[in-house]
């Protein structure tokens, strides 16, 4: 992973290291860090397709509010993954299209 | 009392209206309390009183410590969002995570919300790799990941100078720095440190394009004149991240939605709320504090939370009102000292445009 390991100023303290999936591939991350932080870390970029032009979109504002970071999260699209924290086993997707909600009949 | 927003602002307004009674609630949409402080690891400018000399981190620890001895009086949600306030019944909504509502209804609020990053219209700025300065901050400084290999900054003020210093702190290897100013806008120690390990600052210079398929290889950079017209050729520069660092905005929709009086003040970087000198907007329950009351630093920032947080409890007839009264004006001293310097002065000018004398109430 492309962490920093060593700093003048700061000691890096991580939580337990955990299993999680990024469009299948299993990867390392750290529990209650963020998914974005774990992904970069793990040297993925894009987070998602914009839906009509297929622009890549990835890390921006990690604040929760510019909207580039989101991906499909255990099935939930739409998913701030700049401020969600990663947990072990989470089913982690690109996002390819607005993030559809299965209709109530389906 | 509900706060909104628990950085330097909203945790000094929740720890002043919480010692002096009042149930608060704080609600921050980040992972942890601190908001910006937890990641500045420089030693911040100002006064003694408001802890110059210490790293912005801890100071971030020495204000969270004073809320854990409040602890009884303050209910706080981190990766909790406000989404929404209702005039009609002054009902606030607010989500934890992506799906988990509910809804407050505060007696007095006080809006902390910050700010966020300014982009540039730039072909290719929406390309993976296009990060903003506050942005790479978080990935560095708080989850200690590695933003990249080699960076080209925009931007050399306070913000663009640090970052750069810090990722090279960091193992991260600057290409320069771009400033569309003939010169440098941050204080000259910043300055210094990155020119004295040899990173390059273009003057005059901005941004034209990002370059790379599907993230970030590179980008144009070009020369500017006087009027901001480009001139001579475009320069390649290899980098695989393009760090934004070109100014805040402060973070007032709910203060729209809630239908405070705005104003638009260039100084202070965006559309703000009038308010009275104890930071009380023109709806008589709503306060505003820090970033979100106009563009500054962090410093300011702590000094306003206060004044919004004891005013607030204040109207709710807590404390003794002649030991606040005193308070409250030794706060505002020491606002205009902070202010009082040559930096100071664009945020007087901006302050003059959303001052008002009291709204009677």
């Amino acid at each position: 992973m492309e962490l920093i390991h060593e700093h003048p100023i700061l000691d890096f303290r991580h939580g337990k290291k955990i299993k999680f999936t990024f469009d299948d591939e299993e990867l390392e991350g750290f529990e209650g860090e963020p998914i974005a932080a774990a992904l970069h870390a793990n040297g993925i970029r894009i987070y998602r397709l914009t839906p009509q032009r297929r622009q890549p979109r990835g890390f921006f504002c990690a604040i929760g509010k510019c909207s580039s970071c989101f991906l499909v999260v255990d099935g939930v699209p739409n998913v701030r993954s700049c401020i969600t924290p990663l947990k072990a086993g989470m089913r982690i997707e690109t996002q390819r299209d607005k993030g559809i909600i299965a209709l109530d009949a389906e | 009392m509900l706060v909104i927003g628990g950085g330097p602002a909203g945790l000094s307004a929740t720890l002043e209206a919480a010692s002096l009674g009042c149930e608060v609630t704080l609600v921050d949409g980040d992972l942890a309390l601190g908001g910006q402080l937890i990641k500045q690891t420089h030693k911040f400018f100002g006064s003694k009183e408001e802890r110059a000399g210490t790293r912005g981190f801890k100071i971030s620890e020495i204000l969270l410590e004073e809320l854990e001895n409040l602890k009884g009086r303050i209910k706080v949600h981190t990766n909790c969002t406000a989404t929404g306030i209702y005039k009609e019944d002054g009902v606030v909504s607010c989500v934890i995570g992506e799906e988990e509502y509910f809804r407050i209804k505060p007696d007095r609020i006080v809006m902390a919300t910050g700010a966020q990053e300014r982009l540039l219209p730039f072909p290719n700025n929406h390309l993976p790799g296009v990060y903003g300065a506050g942005a790479v901050q978080t990935l560095m400084n708080v989850y200690g990941v590695l933003p990249g290999k080699r960076v080209l900054m925009v931007g050399a003020g306070n913000i663009g100078l640090i970052v750069s210093y810090q990722m090279i702190q960091a193992g991260v290897e600057i290409a320069g720095i771009v400033e569309a100013m003939d010169k440098v806008g941050g204080y000259w120690v910043h300055a210094a440190k990155v020119r004295r390990l040899g990173v390059p600052i273009f003057l005059r210079h901005t941004i034209k394009e990002a370059l790379g398929n599907s993230t970030v290889t590179g980008a144009l950079i070009q020369e500017i004149d006087d009027r901001f017209q480009p001139v001579g050729e475009r320069k390649r520069v290899d980098a695989d991240i393009i760090c934004m660092a070109v100014g805040l905005t402060p973070t007032c929709e709910l203060l729209w939605q809630a239908g405070c009086e705005m104003v638009y003040v260039p100084q202070l970087c965006g559309h703000v709320a009038l308010r009275d000198s104890f930071m009380r907007t023109s709806l008589p329950d709503i306060w505003v504090a820090g970033d979100a009351a106009g563009i500054e630093e962090a410093t300011a920032a702590m000094v306003e939370g206060r004044i919004a947080g004891l005013d607030a409890a204040r109207s709710l007839e807590k404390g003794d009102k002649a030991d606040l009264e005193k308070r409250l004006v030794e706060l505002g001293r020491r606002l205009g000292d902070l202010r009082g310097g040559e930096v100071g002065q664009k945020i007087c000018q901006g302050l003059a445009c959303c001052s008002v004398q009291g709204w009677g109430v």
